[in-house]
This record gives structure tokens, C-alpha cells and sequence, in this order.
């Protein structure tokens, strides 16, 4: 299937067009149902109130620094949808709709942004998932070290990990790419390309025309395909994960997609993309795009898609408040979750602040 | 008991753990085939398989970064880094990630693992095989550095290292790999990570070192007794946790302390040793602590090898001017 969309010839997967209308589908193209349409909807929706609620929290000073997803919805959450909820989910840190359909509470994600390691405390045979990972591109060999050894065990459990394409020139970005080729690791590396780095585009950041084409040179397939479309997104994502699963390797998907918010909470990208650019892809909005396509399916109403927004949104601000009454950090977690057991040279640095 | 070098023995070590546990898997540059550079894992894919000792591409944060979902699920890797000069591709995997995740996790997850390495100079190799790197690992929280000076210890921390919770950076002592020999115990034991040995007692001056420098640590012992002085040599064998205890203890009855090691002076694992001393033994001292380490210079190439490192002569003469110290 892959090689009927080669980015080097320019073609990108597309299933859903802006105005929500499905293309028919090519035979064995994976199909979202209607009934995970609607689902991967409301965690869109929940996502993106979230986000909005997060922004508003910064901004009353109660929440530090946040990184926002809104814009990207469709990539993680599609893609989450398309593997086995015990296949390992290695994030970097835009991935909140792929958390929540893992299961991650909302508590749990914002207590990571509130600034406290708990939130990575997580039973790791019910969610399989790396924590946020924010050193760009170095979490995708965990992922192919992951694939590894699940093989390795006996299992047929792969990886997907997420990273943005300004990864795709860090050094770990090849090494990643060629490990996985050399070994076929059971991987699915899937790039969010946003367009911007923060403050660099794309053209800025590499001189090869697609990210998705540098597979190729690894001994895998590439493919891009539109990251708004959640159809595409999850035909992608089940096709590469079928060859991962069946030892056929490691697949590079690019996810064309876009931050319609800032980089995070510190960043003002006004200074660095214009008005018009942002205006463009709010009407390739993935959520909008989804809707319109629920609403003439007759899966959703409007009255309907009000009332979940006004949902998700008391449900964040509960999680939230939840999270500032929650125990607050202590000393003593830094020194005792660093190694199993403590050292006697830590104990008495310990005590001392203690004191 | 049988008669190993320092790379026998972690040869033997690696072979005695890959057969106890199959979680444990070795693999890096050159270490399948051929065994290694150094042939540290000789015979190792023969005895058990490709796929529990194999090469990888030239990939130095390839092969840690993905050590690291490897441990997360419970295997235990020990991987090569050819030499620690070219450990830093692997920098960012190991400060970033393998010494982090149980800390991030607040325990949910782990990466035990042991990342070897062969370190140090006076092997007549080019640049960037000769670097003295542990004060860099030391100082990562949540790191364990072990580097040991005898096939014994080699053998007994490895296995240690490879059954500790938590990642462990093993330094081998290149220089040091045929150099030494000693009686080896054939099973599998255990040298206490963190824990430093007295190697051999004294009560004018206490000598601290680790690695291929107790060599000449060793000698100016020999020859400084000869003369009729009586000093304390201290093998430190690991340099994060170090053992304090045993060091202060031993400078509360010698009351001078002479910390030696061939990585550059500034910063180094005898600042440390110093004012650790400092805090701990201060009313003991009789002399200033002291400390002869390489200098604040790039490792040089072979031609100058002989200006870097540190003799037995040189640490005689210190040594000397430490124990007839006066106010």
C-alpha cells in the first residue's frame, strides 16, 4: 500500500477533505468505523480544551510553562487508535491525545505540567507507555530498543514513537533510523511535521524536499500523509504497524500537520509566521474537519458538539484543581527515587537540607 | 582459581552472567566477531549466539539509547563503547535518559545497564583513545562509575554492576588489561559497589588511587617502604558512590592524605577526596591533603605521552614532601 503514496513523487495520504467529506477508499486501506470516528472526536475535543484551559491557567500564573498540542490533535490520537493499546508509546511532548487514548487521566498529564515527576509515575504493564520526553529526537531509539527486545522475549507487542521534524537533524534521528533499518525493529517512527521549530521552518531546517523520503535511504518505506486527516492517519499507522508486527520492519510516516498555537506558553510565534499562514491551516483544523464529517453522518449534532466542548472543559478545570490540591513535591523524592537504594553520601546531603 | 589478566577476567565475568541470565545480552563495536578490539568479549557469540553478543553499526548514542528500552522492559545490557574517548555521541542518551528514568518515573520505571568502557592512557594509540573520563560520569546524579585495578575486582565489580538496580559506567583500565595477573575464583562473586579496599595498611600517609595508576601507586608503596615509610594505599574502586568512610577512617589514623590519578587535576575525584577529607578529618590532619593528578591538559598524542603521566617516582617524591610535612 505504501508504495502507492511515495513522497518522492510528491503524493501524500489524504482520506478526509476540509468540507468533512470522505474519499472512497482504496481496497485494503484500513477504515476508521464511525462509531472510533466519534470517539477519537470527543478526545480531540477534550484535547483542545485542555490546551485552551492550560493557556488560561499560565496566564493567571497558575500553571509554569506548557507546550500545546492544539492544531496536531489527529496525529496521536489516530495513531493510538491504529496499534494495540500493549504496544509501547514512546512520546515527545505533543502527544496528549494519544495519552488520553491510552487511558492516561487528565490529572496525571497536567500534574507533569504543573512540574511534578509523579505524573510520570505510571503502572507500566497497564499503559506501556515512556514518559514525555523532551531532549528532541533521543526518545526514538528507546522505541527501537523497546521493538528489540519485546522480539527478543518472544512477544509481538512494537513501538511507536512521535517526534517533531526539527528531530529529523539531530544526530539520534539517524541513528534511530539506521538501527531500526539494520535491525527491522518492529517500529513505527512518526514525525509531527508542524512546519515550525519554534522559530525555523522547514525550509530552514533541511534541504530534503519531504522528511518521509530519508526512510528510503535507511531501507524502509516513508510515507506522508495529511496529519489533519484522522482517517489517514489511522490507515497509516495500521499498515505500518501490521509490517512491524509480522517482522516486515520499521516504516517513517510524516504527518503533514500544524501548530496553531504557540510553541509553548513563553513562545509569541507572531514575531516569526504570519497571520495569513495561521488563517490557512485553521481551515484545515483537524477537529473542524472531523466534525463536519460526524455532523453529515449524522453522528453528531451541533447542540451536541457544544455541550461536549462544555464538558471537556469542566472536566480540565476539575483535573486541574485536583492537581493544585494534590500533596505538593517533597525533598526527600529526589534523593530517594534516584537509585533503588540511597547512597550514604546522599543521606547526609539529605539531612542537611532537611535541617 | 585460575591465574586471569584484568580483561580475562571481565571476559569471565561477562561469560559467567550471560549464562546464569538470559536478560542479559552484550553488544557494541566489534564486540561479536571479532570479540572486541581489546577481545574483552572473546568467544562470547560463539558460546552464546548472535543474538545475545552482536555488532552493531558505529553508533555510540545508538547503541545506549537503545540499551535503554532494552532495560526498561528487564533485559540487562552490557554494552561496549570502543573507547571512552568516543563515549560522547552517547552523552546525551546517558545524561539525559539512562541516569534519569527512574528519577523521572519516580521509580515506575528503571534502566539498569552497564555501559563498559575501556579509559585512560599509555597505550601508544592516537587521539582520542587515552582519555581519563570518570569525574565527567561522577558527577551525573544517578549514575554509578566503578573503575577496577585488579582481575578480581574487574571480575567481582562487573558482575556486580551487571546485577545492580541502577546503571553503572564500568572504566576499564586500558593500560592496565595485561599488566596485572592474579588468582581469579572460577564462580560468580560479588565486589560491593562502593566500597573501597585497603590494599595494604600504613600509618604515616594515606595513599589514595584506582585504575591502571595503582600500578605506579603500588610501586612507590613497594619503594617507599623499602625505605623504611610506612603508607596506606587505598584502592578506590569506585568513584560515584565513593567510600568516604574508608578514606576519612584511614586519614583520621595517618593524618596525611595523598590522593593520585592520571585525568586532569581541576575538578577531579582528588578535589573531591580533599575536602571530603577536609570536612570529615579535619582535626586530624598533619599535613595540607595533597593530590598529584594529570594536568588541565588535552590527553596528548603518543610522542608526548611520557610528559602526561604520572611515575612511581613522581608519586614517591610527593608522597615524601606530604609525610615530612611541618607547620
Amino acid at each position: 500500500m505504501f508504495e502507492r503514496y511515495d513522497p518522492r513523487e510528491g503524493l501524500v495520504l489524504s482520506l478526509l477533505d476540509e468540507a468533512g467529506k470522505l474519499a472512497s477508499f482504496p481496497q485494503g486501506m484500513p477504515r476508521l468505523t464511525d462509531e472510533q470516528a466519534l470517539a477519537a472526536y470527543k478526545t480531540m475535543v477534550l484535547s483542545r480544551q485542555v490546551d485552551e484551559w492550560a493557556v488560561s491557567l499560565n496566564r493567571q500564573g497558575r500553571m509554569p510553562t506548557y507546550a500545546l498540542n492544539k492544531g496536531q490533535e489527529a496525529n496521536s490520537v489516530g495513531a493510538l487508535m491504529a496499534v494495540r493499546s500493549d504496544d509501547w508509546f514512546v512520546p515527545a511532548f505533543r502527544e496528549l491525545g494519544g495519552m488520553l487514548v491510552r487511558g492516561i487521566s487528565l490529572k496525571q498529564y497536567f500534574l507533569y505540567w504543573y512540574g511534578n515527576e509523579w505524573a510520570n509515575h505510571m503502572p507500566v504493564d497497564t499503559f506501556h507507555m515512556m514518559p514525555i520526553s523532551v531532549p528532541v529526537g533521543s526518545q526514538m531509539l528507546h522505541a527501537v530498543g523497546l521493538a528489540w527486545a519485546e522480539r527478543y522475549q518472544g512477544s509481538d507487542r512494537i513501538a511507536i514513537t512521535f517526534m517533531g521534524e526539527g528531530a529529523s537533524s539531530e544526530g539520534e534521528f539517524h541513528e534511530a533510523c539506521n538501527l531500526a533499518g539494520v535491525w527491522k525493529a518492529g517500529v513505527i517512527l512518526y514525525a509531527q511535521n508542524n512546519h515550525w521549530s519554534i522559530s525555523l521552518p522547514w525550509s530552514k531546517q533541511s534541504a530534503s524536499r519531504t522528511l518521509a523520503e530519508k526512510a528510503f535511504a535507511y531501507g524502509f518505506p516513508g510515507i506522508r500523509i495529511d496529519g489533519n486527516d484522522i482517517f489517514a492517519v489511522y490507515a497509516a499507522v495500521k499498515l505500518a504497524a501490521d509490517r512491524a508486527r509480522a517482522g516486515e520492519g520499521p516504516t517513517l510516516i510524516e504527518g503533514l500537520t500544524y501548530r496553531l498555537g504557540a510553541h509553548t506558553t513563553s513562545d509569541d510565534p507572531t514575531k516569526y509566521r504570519t497571520d495569513e499562514e495561521v488563517k490557512q491551516w485553521e481551515a484545515r483544523d483537524p477537529l473542524l474537519r472531523l466534525e463536519r464529517y460526524l455532523i453529515r453522518t449524522k453522528h453528531l449534532t451541533e447542540e451536541k458538539a457544544v455541550r461536549l466542548r462544555e464538558q471537556s472543559l469542566a472536566c480540565a478545570q476539575t483535573a486541574y484543581e485536583e492537581v493544585e490540591q494534590a500533596p505538593d513535591a517533597v525533598v526527600e523524592d529526589g534523593f530517594r527515587y534516584l537509585y533503588l537504594e540511597m547512597p550514604e553520601i546522599m543521606e547526609a546531603q539529605l539531612e542537611r537540607r532537611k535541617a | 582459581m585460575k591465574v586471569l589478566t584484568l580483561i580475562e577476567a571481565v571476559t569471565d565475568a561477562l561469560r559467567t552472567e550471560m549464562a546464569a541470565d538470559r536478560s542479559v545480552v552484550v553488544f557494541g563495536e566489534d564486540v561479536g566477531l571479532e570479540g572486541g578490539v581489546f577481545r574483552a568479549t572473546a568467544g562470547l557469540q560463539k558460546e552464546f549466539g548472535e543474538e545475545r553478543c552482536f555488532d552493531t553499526p558505529i553508533s555510540e548514542a545508538g547503541i545506549v539509547g537503545a540499551a535503554v528500552g532494552m532495560a526498561v522492559v528487564g533485559l540487562r545490557p552490557v554494552v561496549e563503547i570502543q573507547f571512552s574517548g568516543f563515549a560522547f555521541p552517547a552523552f546525551n542518551q546517558i545524561v539525559s535518559h539512562v541516569s534519569r528514568i527512574r528519577n523521572r518515573t519516580r521509580g515506575a520505571l528503571c534502566a539498569p545497564m552497564v555501559i563498559r568502557m575501556p579509559y585512560g592512557g599509555g597505550i601508544r594509540a592516537p587521539e582520542h583513545h587515552s582519555e581519563s573520563v570518570e569525574a565527567l560520569f561522577g558527577h551525573i546524579p544517578g549514575l554509578k562509575v566503578v573503575i577496577p585495578s585488579t582481575p578480581h575486582d574487574a571480575k567481582g565489580l562487573l558482575i556486580a554492576a551487571i546485577r545492580d538496580p541502577d546503571p553503572v559506567i564500568y572504566l576499564e583500565p586500558a593500560r592496565a588489561y595485561r599488566a596485572v595477573r592474579q588468582e581469579v575464583p572460577e564462580e560468580a562473586y560479588s565486589v560491593e559497589i562502593g566500597a573501597a579496599r585497603v590494599e595494604a595498611e600504613g600509618d604515616e600517609l594515606t595513599l589514595v588511587s584506582y585504575g591502571a595508576q595503582m600500578i605506579e601507586a603500588r610501586q612507590a608503596r613497594a619503594a617507599l617502604a623499602a625505605e623504611g615509610r610506612s603508607v596506606e594505599l587505598i584502592d578506590l574502586r569506585t568513584i560515584y558512590p565513593f567510600d568516604s568512610r574508608t578514606v576519612v577512617e584511614s586519614v583520621r589514623k595517618t593524618g596525611r592524605l595523598l590522593a593520585v590519578h592520571e585525568g586532569p587535576q581541576s575538578f577531579g575525584v582528588a578535589a573531591e577526596l580533599m575536602a571530603t577529607v577536609m570536612e570529615q578529618a579535619f582535626d586530624h590532619l598533619e599535613a595540607p591533603p595533597a593530590r598529584l593528578a594529570g594536568p588541565d591538559v588535552i590527553y596528548p598524542m603518543p610522542r608526548g605521552e611520557r610528559h602526561y603521566l604520572i611515575s612511581a617516582e613522581q608519586v614517591m617524591a610527593e608522597a615524601r614532601k606530604v609525610m615530612t610535612y611541618e607547620p
